[in-house]
């Protein structure tokens, strides 16, 4: 298995949204106490990902949870915690700005 | 030929950008209507102190069309949808109404149904929310029977209007206990899905400060997933549970149910996409927004639509003057923070900057004092004698450097 190095936040966030690959995102999902990426992860993931490329900003949760197809309260069974959070940062997308 | 304007929305924003429009054009030039489907005009700041007997829900109310300026039509009707294509807004009786300008002014509204439990049983006996009047009436009734225990205040997500009302509601509670001689026996706690108790980090540390001066708890990072009226118990999506003897809750907030009946108006919660700088909404060049009902990054309170309205109503001149657009709305917004004992303090930012110390005009920034508790108290006629009405208010406009 080959190791890289990519650059992140204090928190762990990708700084560069285009350092991120599926390898890495199972990579900082083990760091992160979640074993296996199942489909209904990586649905949430992709959404993220793309919403935030199309848009300059991830989704809210509340929001994940209306468009993505996935009620919220299966985003924490996916996702425990903060799932908006968890799926922004293995997805390699800046964490999500709470609304003001 | 006079152009024509419609407002949707006769509250803060679209009361005080009609009547801007009326002293800056003549009729002859723009013909402007305001839609509203009631007739009542709340001054919402008021709600936070009807719980406490400090304000009366008669007091706080006014019809809309009074707060209008002449020359400007108030035609009293639900909003069915808006065609953007058709440049026409479908009224509840069934008629229409053509416009060659749209500012959609329908403010948010609250959805407790969208949490589990919430509307169930217990509702308006031991969960309760102030943020409409009815419920601000009825949780007076229940503090008055309040006898201690636990009060819990929990805001169910964000973006809610007035961040810092959840946040005064528990100061105002504690020295509301203390006065009754029953805070010893009651414990007071603040749930927030925030990571702290206020968007903003420099004023969430100062307002964390008061709150533990105050021995109010904080449970952060709680995003409520269920309410157990009877019970009495809030459950987070992530299992942790609070129990409460009183709930005060604040329920999610949406956008107008007009703006989800219209194909292409609304995001996914029914707020308005919109230029944050020029205020035009995504949607289409001829429609603009104020208030509430943007899907701005900044506070959903009357402050912001106050400061919104002197840069939307210069941009729909210049948009009916075929004229570029000017970006200069900057987030800007000011909040009171009522902290009970008769003080308040006043926090002052925009998308850029953060709320800092300093003053305001006469007013002290970040910082407890009569002075800023007697503005906000002052501020309920300023509302309707200058805000509204579009004269000068007296004070500042511009935000200040710290």
């Amino acid at each position: 298995m080959s190791t890289v190095t990519v650059p992140v936040d204090a928190e762990g966030f990708l700084l560069h949204s285009s350092d991120w690959t599926p390898e890495l995102a199972t990579e900082i999902a083990r760091e992160n106490g979640i074993d296996e990426l199942t489909e209904r992860r990586w649905l949430v993931i992709n959404f993220m990902r793309d919403r935030y490329l199309s848009t300059g900003t991830a989704p809210t949760i509340r929001s994940l949870g209306k468009e993505s197809g996935v009620p919220v309260k299966e985003l924490y069974e996916l996702f425990p915690k903060g799932p908006a959070k968890l799926a922004a940062k293995i997805g390699g997308i800046p964490k999500p700005k709470g609304c003001i | 030929m006079a152009k024509r304007l419609v407002i949707l929305g006769g509250g803060t924003g679209g009361t005080l950008l009609a009547n801007r429009l009326r002293r800056r054009l003549d009729e002859d030039e723009l013909h402007i209507a305001v839609v509203d489907r009631d007739d009542r005009h709340v001054y919402q700041p008021g709600l936070l102190f009807v719980p406490f007997g400090l304000a009366d829900p008669a007091e706080i109310v006014r019809p809309r069309r009074r707060q209008l300026r002449r020359g400007i039509d108030f035609i009293r009707q639900e909003v069915e949808s808006i065609s953007l294509d058709g440049q026409r807004v479908a009224l509840g009786d069934g008629s229409s109404l053509e416009y060659d300008v749209l500012v959609v002014a329908t403010g948010s509204r609250l959805a407790p149904d969208e949490t589990e439990g919430l509307l169930g049983p217990g509702w308006n006996e031991s969960v309760f929310t102030f943020y409409d009047l009815d419920g601000a009436a009825a949780l007076r009734d229940a503090l008055a029977q309040f006898d201690g225990g636990r009060l819990v205040v929990d805001i169910v997500d964000m973006p809610i209007k007035c961040p810092v009302a959840p946040i005064e509601f528990t100061f105002l509670a504690d020295w509301y206990l203390r006065e009754r001689g029953i805070r010893e026996r009651t414990t007071l706690t603040l749930a927030t899905p925030l990571d702290g108790c206020f968007t903003k980090p420099i004023a969430s540390r100062h307002l964390t400060h008061l709150l533990a001066e105050k021995e109010i708890e904080v449970a952060v990072e709680f995003s409520a997933g269920e309410v157990d009226g009877t019970g009495g118990k809030l459950t987070s999506f992530d299992g942790r549970e609070v129990p409460f003897d009183l709930l005060v809750a604040v329920p999610l907030h949406s956008g107008a149910a007009c703006v989800d009946r219209s194909p292409g108006l609304g995001d996914a919660l029914g707020f308005v996409p919109t230029d944050p700088h020029t205020l035009q909404a995504t949607a289409a060049r001829n429609v603009f927004a104020i208030g509430d009902a943007t899907d701005l990054p900044t506070s959903k309170a009357g402050s912001v639509a106050h400061f919104e309205g002197e840069v939307l109503s210069e941009n729909v001149e210049r948009f009916l003057r075929g004229r570029d657009l000017v970006s200069r709305f900057d987030g800007h917004a000011n909040c009171f923070v009522e902290t009970g004992f008769h003080k308040a303090l006043l926090i002052d930012f925009d998308y850029e900057h953060e709320p800092m110390p300093g003053r305001f005009g006469p007013l002290p920034l970040l910082r407890e004092s009569r002075v800023n508790h007697l503005a906000k108290l002052a501020f309920q006629s300023v509302y309707w004698h200058a805000l509204l009405p579009a004269r000068p208010l007296p004070l500042p406009t511009r935000r200040v450097a710290a």
